[in-house]
């Protein structure tokens, strides 16, 4: 039997759009984890530290997202861990994730003028209390805002973990068309779900944004 | 258990995954040229356009940057018949890409020529250049020569996220992928060639951006 598009399926949407909001900001705490990692990585004076990380964000930056959950929703149970859609979902979203906030922060942590580490390594600071108390304090003001920025790149990319079988908003949209037959209304209202999730981020780093230029 | 990496499987089936090769570059190659034409068009719109023009196109970037590529290509390939307009896999992810990388592209390409200095379109005017020459010599030489990396690494981003067109069965390299994986169960093995290959299309399509860049911008 066909069911109509009514309000109890643009409620179930909706609800729906929780496990895209988890499945966000797990992966973003996941690639900030690792990002940061990278991203110092990328700028120590240790030639075979920087190429790994380079290697790293240059490969994944060169792949899809989807080869990535792919491989890593079928690549786990490999080494015995059992099939999960949300950790594989994850994983991949953090892999990924990190490549791109690698090289946002690494940006944001070399655009600190030379004489600023001078200055920290002239005071007798060693390199990780440079790095903690005069580079990072001041490239977190510039790197707020390209980071919102791939916030919202993140919400969309969720997205395609309804391949493997996640139930988020993307995949419930899917599942809603089957059963009411009316796509263009469904996947309308999901479209409509994700604007109002991204826009409001999409504006934020905008202001921030301005307010920066405004600041130099 | 241990399981044994086995490739011989999926190198046999070299033939479909190099059809989805060219299928991928065939989509990549439309929705760019596409993609270029809309964001030039456009962002020529916003920034020198009337009022209701300008409106539109704010309306058309924020919309297609604030929702995912998946959604816009089920919109266009799931939801059009409704209306009906039935569009075929490839026609349909042709329009979806073009839709979606002509936002990215105007806002670049506006960005670029919103750093064109007033000062310099008066002076071509004042030498007695027409309109259209001011436009193409003074305003859009300068900026697309300024914003081609953004627009470079934009493109190579937009070559990757064709993957996604395999969800509507279009049979690119990634769906190829899953038929392979389908016959010979070898997931892990076939998904590793695809990410190899399409590292070698995006280190490939960086090499082309490059080179476009020293011919167009460089040796004059």
């Amino acid at each position: 039997m066909i069911r109509s598009f009514g309000l109890i399926d643009v409620m179930y949407l909706v609800s729906a759009a929780r496990w895209t909001v988890a499945l966000t900001v797990t992966a973003f705490a996941g690639s900030a984890l690792l990002g940061m990692v990278l991203a110092i990585m990328r700028i120590l004076p240790f030639a075979p530290l920087r190429w790994l990380a380079a290697t790293y964000i240059y490969v994944v930056q060169g792949t899809p997202l989807l080869v990535w959950l792919f491989l890593i929703f079928f690549g786990l149970p490999l080494i015995g861990i059992s099939v999960n859609p949300w950790l594989a979902a994850a994983v991949a979203f953090s892999v990924y994730g990190s490549a791109f906030l690698g090289e946002i922060w690494r940006g944001a942590l070399v655009s600190i003028a030379k004489t600023q580490w001078e200055a920290g390594a002239s005071l007798g600071l060693s390199l990780a209390e440079q790095l903690r108390h005069i580079i990072v304090p001041q490239s977190i003001r510039i790197a707020v805002a390209p980071t919102v920025g791939f916030l919202v790149q993140l919400i969309k990319n969720t997205s395609l973990a309804a391949t493997i079988g996640l139930v988020e908003l993307t995949r419930e949209g899917q599942l809603t068309a089957a059963g009411t037959y009316k796509p263009f209304a469904v996947y309308i209202t999901v479209a409509v779900i994700y604007f109002l999730m991204c826009f409001p981020l999409t504006q934020w780093s905008r202001s921030l944004e301005r307010r920066l230029d405004v600041a130099r | 258990m241990k399981y044994g990496l086995q490739f011989r499987d999926v190198f046999a089936a070299w033939e479909s995954i190099l059809d989805g090769v060219w299928i991928t570059l065939f989509l990549s190659a439309c929705a760019m040229l596409g993609g270029l034409v809309i964001g030039v068009a456009c962002a020529a719109g916003r920034v020198y356009g009337p009022p209701l023009i300008r409106r539109l196109v704010v309306a058309y970037v924020e919309i297609i940057r604030n929702t995912p590529l998946l959604v816009q290509l089920f919109l266009i390939f799931f939801g059009l018949p409704s209306f009906g307009v039935r569009l075929d896999g490839l026609t349909a992810a042709i329009i979806a890409l073009v839709i979606n990388l002509g936002a990215y592209t105007t806002e670049i390409v506006r960005a670029g020529l919103e750093a064109v200095p007033k000062a310099q379109i008066e002076a071509g005017h004042s030498l007695g250049l027409s309109g259209l020459q001011v436009f193409r010599y003074i305003v859009m030489y300068p900026s697309l020569k300024a914003m081609f990396p953004a627009l470079a690494s934009q493109f190579v981003l937009l070559m990757l996220a064709t993957s996604v067109v395999s969800q509507i069965s279009v049979e690119d390299l990634f769906h190829a992928a899953s038929i392979v994986q389908s016959r010979t169960f070898r997931d892990f093995e076939v998904y590793t060639v695809i990410g190899v290959l399409y590292l070698g299309l995006a280190f490939a399509f960086r090499g082309l951006f490059a080179v476009i860049y020293r011919v167009a911008f460089v040796q004059r």
